[in-house]
Formats: C-alpha cells, structure tokens, sequence
C-alpha cells in the first residue's frame, strides 16, 4: 500500500470527477500526518533547535555564575570575551548579557504561553458555543469578532497598558484577551461540521445537554486544529511583547524581555553591536524555528498543497 | 476511409509521479475522418481523457506525451505551446466536463466568447459580439442578448454548458472534443445538450470525438466507438456492429452492466473488482483479472489489437482474428 | 453598486458605536486618574483639573458630550499638551502618518503582487526560492529590529540613507522608513498572491482559457491575475490596520512628526484624553479603509456584488 493516498491523487487528476472506489485509506489521519511531519527536515530540525533552546533558557542560568541583573565591578560595556567568563559581553552597568539574553528568553517564552493559553481558553469556549448553538446566535457572536478583527488589537493592548500600569501579569492577559479571534474562528468552523456528525447526533438522542455535548464530545476533537493554531500563535505573542516592550508598554526593569533587551540594544549599536546581537539572535531563532514548525504541522495535516 | 482528419500514432501518455511513472495512455492508434463522429468508451482511469488532453496539449505538469497526434498533416505534440495556439480553438476545440468551473467565474459571457474570435480571427470587438451572439442563438440560449453580457454564476449548468459549447465552436473548428460533456448535468439537460451536438456537427460539419463512460450516450450519436481499457483500445467497431455483437469480453461486460430499455434492471451485472494500477499493469491483458472468460494464456501474453471483421478490431486472445476467422 | 456601498457604510455605524464606547468606559472605570501622578497634586488643584477637563460631571453625561463631540468632529482636549485639542494633535501628525502609510501599502501591494505572480509563474526555480527567502525575512523580523539593522547597514556603514527625520519631505529619507513599514506586507501579500495563483492556474476554467489558444499573456492577464487577486484583496483591509501600527514602530525608531508619536507619547504619560481620541480616530480610519476594500472585491466579484 505505498503511497496510497499519492495514487489516489493521481486517480483524481486522472478523471477528476468520479475516482470513486479507489485505493482504501490506511492508518490513522494523525498517524498519517506526523509521519508528513518527520519527513520535513526543517520542521524536524526546527523541533531540536527550539527544544535546545528553551532546555537553555530554563537550565542555563543555574550554571553561570552572574545574575541577570547583579553588576559585575569588574567588567563595564564589556565586548563577548572567554577569560572573564562574560561570553556574550557585559551592557553599561557590567550587566552578564548572557544572563540577561537568557532569562529575556525565558520571560517573552512565558508571556506566550501564557497568553496562549488565556487565548485558546477564550478562543474555543466562545468559538465551540458559537459553533453548536449555530443559527442567530452563531451569527451575532461572529459578527462581533469579525467587528473586533477590523480593529488594529494593539492599540487595546496599549490602552489596556495605559490603564494598568505596565503589570506583566495584566500584560500576559491582555495580549491573550485580544489574540483569541482566529482560534474562534477556526474553532467554530470545526465545530459546525462536526456538530452534523453521526456521533453527536447520537449523544443528543442519548439526553446530554448542550454543554456536555460540547465538553465530552466536541472539544476532544478539536486538540488537532488549536495545537497547529496554537504553534501559530505563539511567534506572533512573542512579536506583540517584544513590540510592546520595545515601546516602552512591556516588560519594565529590572525584568527584562528579549523586547527590551532589543530596545536598550538598538540604541547603542554602533559602540555595543553585542548588546543588541544575541537577544536578536535568540529571538529570531525562535520565531524561525517556531514558524517552521508551524508550517510543518500545518502541511502535515492539510496536505493539500504538498 | 478516405482522407482523414486526425490521426494518432503510438499515442502515449506518462506522468511522473513521486512513486514512479504512470502510463496513461500506451500506443494508441486512431483516426477520424471529417464530420464523422467517434465515441471513446471507458471507465474511469482508462486514459481516455488525457489522450486528447494531451492533444489539446493540455496534460498536468508531469505529464509527457509521446507519439504522433497529426492533425491534418501537423504534429500537434511537437508544437511548443505558443506554435500550438494558432491551432487549439480554431481548428481543434474541446468542451469539458464540468460546465460549474469551466467558465471564468470574473469575467462577462461576452468577454470569454469574444476573445477567441478576436485572437484567431483578428474581429473587431463589434464583428465579435455579433458573431457570438448569433453563436449562442445557434446553441439554443434563449434571450441571448441579455445572457450575453451576464457573469457566469447567473446561468444554470445547462446554460453554462451550452455557452462552453458555442464558445468551442465560434472558430468552426474542424475537430471538436467533448469530455464528458453530459456527466455533470441532469438527466433532462443531458438529453438536450446531446440532440444539441447531434444538430451542431451537421450544421458545421464538424468532426466530434465524444468521450464517455456511458454507453447510452454512445449509442444515439456515434458512427464509430473505440472502448479503451487501462490505457489501450480493446475494442473498436462501427456503433451498431459494436451493440448488436461485442467481441471484447471488456465490452460485453460493460454492455451487460448498463441498463437499457430492452433488458430487465435485474439482469444488470457490474464488472467485478476494479481497473488495475496503471503504476504496474500485469504482464498479459489488463482486463484478465476481471474477465469471466480469462485462460492462462491471457495472463502471460498481452493481446495485440488485431482486425476481427469487417471495420473491426480487437485485442483479445480468445476472439480469433480476422485471416483466422475467414481461414 | 452604490446601494451596496450605502448598505456597507450604515453597517459600519453600530460597529463604531460600540467600539467608542467600549473604549470609553474602559478609560473611564479603569482605576486610577490621568492625574495620579507620582508625586500627589493639592486637592483644590486636582478639583480644578477635573472640573477643566468635565471629569467632575456624572459619567453617562461625560458620556453623551464625548459622543455629541465626537459626531460633530470633537474629540477632546489633550490631558497634557495645553492648548491644543486631539483633533489638532491628530491633524498635525496626519500628513505625515499619511505619507508615510500611503507609500508603504502602495509599494506592498505593487511588489507583492508582482513578487508573487513571478513566484507562481516559475514554480520551484531559483526566482521562486529567492522570493521566498526574503518573504521569510519579512515574515520573521520584527520591523523594530530590521530598522536598527538597515539603519546601521545603509545609513552608518554606507552612508548612503539619512537614518532618521523628516527632512523636509525629501524622498531619501522616506526611503528605509517606507520599505521598513512595507517589508512584511509584501511577503504576505506575495505569499497569498503565490498561492492564489497557483490555484487558479490550476482551475478548470483556466484550462478552458488554454484550450481556447488565447495565448499565455491573455490568459494570466486576463484570466488568472484577476480572480486569484481576490485574498490578497481581503488581506488589504487588516493590512491598513498593521500599517497603522507598524507606524507607530517606524515613526518612534525613525523620529518622524506622525500621529504615532503622539500616540505613543500620550500613552507613555498617560494622557487619557488623546489616547482616546487617537484610537478612536484609528478605528473610524481602519472601518473606512476596510469599506474601501469591500467596496473593491465587490468590483472583482462578481458573485458578492449580486447580494
């Protein structure tokens, strides 16, 4: 049964209109698809590089021997430098930049899953109700996210910012509050197909109330689209905080988020290219990784472009 | 057979697939004459419709087409697809199988029509109009002034099909290709579109290859019918030589499983079991391994398609040839 | 065609009412004043202020002046800068937002589209690959890090670019802020053109077109361009809101006299009043933006124009 589903292709070019009966699916859809998945190198390889890098972030500041925030008296504005044990330099108050770019990482890495998670909470509660319940319901509850989508989310971020006072916890929140849009939408688009299922038909017949339906029945098979959304997601928080922290609405010291250290780089480029170097790094490699990893998922369970 | 129009020679057609190669279409020999109308009969996957695709030059990307496919005295496979251009819509046209997306869903009626006179004839956008109105008129489009300046979402499929046809035929090619061009349409309109060319290749003279998997369509519009297997012609007979007596064990297969107005429905048998993978066709005939009457020899040696009678041929081993016939 | 440009127009109505208000009242109930600063103002003073700005009167009637203002063009005084309303704040910076944003789109829509016809034209060749790398590019960089790296590269390094100021309108230094705000709109819009193209290229009608032996340049001009147009059309709409925002970025990197800054100098010192007016004055700007770009896929659809 080698390639299958290549065949199956094939017969549909062939007389487009009715490749009926032809070569029986094998194998499970999620089956199917990580193995799509393992077969791209650069997701593949994205998935260790990310997983390399988060491992860093989380262990890495245990076994350098500078805080991300203590001075080191010795070593001001100090370039990357092996002797001193200082390998990504230190910034104008004898900062360890490795420390910083370290624990900047492990910030911007929680605001995103932490907005995540308060986007998808959001996202498939409101998108599944939306989705089940159908008909006028369905349709104001969309037309208020398709309402929402016009406006430029930032600008409620900053205001909520203006509001609260730059608290990173409200900062987590906000951007997951106003980030929950597409996963509604995705969620909802699932749930109106899969609420014509045989299966739920049966649930209802069995006496369970919308809501357990909805629960027990629906949600499970929804993990598959939010995860490869979710992925999607969590680049673009990222971005967002680091926007916001670069303005000066994010992270405030002596926390610190790639963002900021970014900000504080940018303005001393020329004389320090360190400072602004490796949390650049960090971050791009992570957005890199994570959109490879995203198009992959995304590739290996909507083949249809492959 | 006098002078004919088209002729193909050791027509075949490959596709590379990641999995390997795939032959469509292996070696196919025919002709058609001026204003005769020949059906291609087969199931789905028998490469009946990338033999003219890739006539028309039309074949997906990993398609190659090897062979001769003459159109009066020009190789159309030769022709690269700017050469091609000067011929696809004017002297050789096709009508596709699905009248819904066949039609530029963003541009006028009129536009769509109007264009392929202005490119092969060199019109005038008023000479144009005229032209395909009267077109559309011949179709038998009711109020074709108003439909002519509508998007085609405003039209039924019916509709649609009918200006896909007027549009193949405003050049007057000598060669028209249907491609199913009943399948996606009610029974109602099915009986309409099919009087319609019946009508139009009179009128124009205009030689029709009608491409189908039903063999009812076959039989009130055809003078001559190739059945096509996995690739190849089985069989190729006069219609209603092809009816009365099928010689193929594939034709008569498809005969009894399509339901006609003298037989019972219950005595409708389906072909059992499917078309073979056309990635590894077996060593001896492809249709072997469905056929009620397969030997041994059928699945070691693959039958060549021997004349059988009179303006017949067929490749089967069990049906003796003509020189054994008549010996 | 106007009936359907009137009925998109109403619809915006309620829309904007909502958002307006919303906006207000979280301003409003939010704890904590424009005037809580860290150093504590005399009473009587603060008594003053609010009684200057109306924040003395009960909310629903803060509430309908604000919105009787608003309709009549009014959108509040600034908390900070003395003097001077939103509204004049808002029409200082605007040409220069609108220059800035104007060049932008105009240059993501033209090279986007190109970019992205090329790219689906030649499938899988080494144009194809070179698209997609810097669409990746675009995609990946944040614009407040891609500016200090151009910034360094053309106008330290080379000298070729001034790296900040409006400089009078000159077209050089409109250059690395335009192409900053417009980089990640360009690989977007390449991206869906791309893929938008080659799936009309593969659609039946386009074989239709083929087999009718128009030629190539018709059928992609005529056939293919048009309908595969249409996402990177709906894309336009939320494409004019990032513009906005990015702005803000490139404007504060750059130091240009936009509306961001005082966008983003109003919500630094927490001066309500423009906060307010300014987003207000984004979304009304992005809800007509986004009605333009309805108003232009009707024009390329046929199919929603009927409705």
């Amino acid at each position: 049964m080698l390639g299958s589903e290549k065949r199956d292709a094939l017969v549909d070019a062939l007389e487009p209109d009715h490749g009926d009966g032809f070569a029986p699916k094998g194998r499970s859809l999620t089956e199917d698809a990580m193995r799509r998945f393992r077969r791209n190198k650069a997701a593949l390889v994205s998935v260790y590089v990310l997983g390399a890098l988060i491992l860093v972030s989380l262990i890495g500041p245990f076994f350098i021997p500078f805080g991300y925030e203590d001075p080191d008296w010795a070593a001001f504005r100090l370039p990357p430098d092996f002797a001193s044990g200082h390998y990504f330099g230190t910034d104008q108050n004898g900062r360890d930049m490795l420390a910083r770019t370290l624990y900047g990482t492990r910030v911007s890495l929680m605001v995103a899953l932490v907005a995540t998670l308060v986007s998808i909470v959001i996202g498939v509660t409101y998108g599944s109700i939306a989705g089940y319940l159908g008909g006028r319901t369905d349709a104001i509850m969309m037309r208020f996210v398709d309402i929402m989508y016009a406006l430029p989310y930032i600008l409620f971020v900053i205001l909520l910012m203006v509001i609260f006072g730059r608290n990173v916890i409200l900062l987590f929140i906000g951007i997951g509050a106003v980030e929950w849009l597409t996963m509604a939408r995705i969620v909802r688009g699932q749930t109106l197909s899969l609420r014509e299922r045989e299966f739920i038909e049966a649930a209802r017949a069995a006496g369970l109330k919308p809501f357990q339906i909805i629960r027990r029945h629906i949600a499970p098979n929804l993990v598959g689209p939010v995860v490869i959304f979710a992925t999607l997601t969590v680049p673009e928080i990222i971005v967002t905080e680091s926007f916001l922290s670069y303005l000066g609405f994010g992270v405030q010291e002596p926390l610190t988020s790639l963002g900021t250290l970014i900000a504080e780089g940018a303005d001393v480029m020329e004389v320090m290219p360190w400072l602004l170097g490796f949390p650049a790094g960090f971050l791009i490699t992570m957005l890199l990784t994570l959109a490879f990893i995203g198009d992959g998922l995304r590739d290996a369970f909507d083949p249809k472009d492959v | 057979m006098t002078e004919n129009i088209f002729k193909s020679e050791n027509l075949t057609v490959r596709f590379d697939t990641p999995d390997g190669e795939v032959q469509a279409v292996s070696g196919l020999n025919l002709t058609i004459a001026p204003g005769e109308t020949v059906a291609i009969v087969g199931e789905s996957g028998s490469g009946k419709s990338q033999t003219f695709l890739s006539v028309m030059g039309l074949l997906a990307k990993n398609g190659k087409a090897s062979g001769k496919a003459i159109l009066e005295g020009r190789d159309l496979l030769t022709m690269r697809p700017r050469e091609l251009d000067v011929y696809r819509g004017r002297d050789i046209s096709m009508v596709f199988q699905d009248p819904m997306t066949g039609l530029n869903p963003s541009l006028k009626i009129s536009r769509q029509l109007t264009e392929t006179l202005e490119v092969h004839q060199g019109c005038t956008r008023q000479e144009a109009d005229a032209k395909a109105l009267a077109m559309l008129e011949a179709v038998g489009i009711p109020d074709p002034k108003s439909r002519f300046r509508m998007y085609p979402h405003e039209l039924s499929g019916g509709m649609r099909q009918r200006v896909m046809i007027a549009m193949a035929l405003l050049c007057e090619p000598k060669l028209l290709i249907a491609d199913e061009p009943t399948t996606a349409l009610d029974v109602t309109i099915q009986a309409q579109i099919l009087e319609l060319f019946a009508q139009l290749k009179d009128r124009f003279n205009t030689a029709l290859v009608l491409i189908t998997h039903d063999l009812g369509v076959v039989a009130g519009l055809a003078d001559r019918v190739f059945v096509m297997y996995a690739g190849r012609v089985v069989e190729e007979a006069p219609v209603d030589d092809l009816f009365e007596d099928p010689k193929h064990p594939y034709t008569k297969a498809l005969l009894a499983s399509t339901p006609r107005i003298d037989t019972d429905l219950e005595s409708l048998e389906p072909i059992p079991g499917r078309p073979p993978n056309l990635q590894r066709l077996p060593k001896g005939c492809a249709f072997a391994a469905r056929c009620a009457f397969a030997e041994a020899q059928c699945r070691e040696i693959k039958p060549a398609l021997n004349p059988v009678a009179d303006r017949r041929t067929c490749a089967c081993l069990l049906v003796p040839t003509e020189e054994r016939a008549s010996a | 065609m106007l009936g359907f440009a009137l009925r998109r127009l109403l619809s915006t109505i309620p829309v904007l009412w909502i958002a307006l208000t919303l906006c207000f009242f979280i301003l409003r109930l939010a704890p904590g004043g424009p005037f809580d600063e860290e150093r504590q103002l005399p009473e009587r003073i603060l008594a003053n202020l609010r009684a200057h700005y109306n924040l003395d009167k009960p909310l629903l009637v803060q509430y309908w002046d604000y919105l009787t203002g608003v309709l009549m063009g009014d959108l509040g005084p600034s908390y900070i800068t003395d003097d001077f309303t939103v509204v004049d704040l808002i029409s200082i910076g605007l040409p220069y937002t609108f220059i800035l944003g104007g060049c932008a789109f105009a240059l993501a829509i033209l090279v986007g589209i190109f970019a992205g016809v090329i790219g689906a034209l030649n499938q899988n060749t080494s144009s194809d690959y070179g698209i997609a790398l810097v669409v990746m590019i675009g995609l990946i960089v944040p614009n407040f890090l891609l500016a200090p790296i151009l910034q360094l590269v053309f106008g330290v390094s080379l000298g070729w670019l001034p790296v900040g100021g409006w400089g009078e309108g000159k077209l050089s230094h409109l250059v690395l802020p335009v192409i900053i705000l417009a980089l990640p709109h360009v690989a977007r819009i390449s991206r869906l053109m791309r893929g938008s193209m080659i799936e009309v290229l593969g659609a039946n009608y386009i074989r239709t077109a083929r087999a009718k032996g128009i030629g190539a340049r018709l059928m992609i001009t005529r056939h293919a361009i048009k309908p595969a147009l249409l996402p990177v059309v709906s894309y336009l709409g939320p494409a004019a809101g990032y513009l906005l925002t990015g702005s803000l970025v490139v404007e504060s990197i750059f130091g240009l006299p936009g509306i961001g800054q005082y966008f983003i100098n109003a919500a630094l010192n927490r001066d309500y009043g423009m906060v307010l007016g300014t987003v207000i004055f984004y979304m009304v700007l992005i809800i007509l933006l986004n009605l333009v770009v309805d108003l232009v896929y009707a024009l390329l659809d046929p199919k929603v124009r009927a409705r």
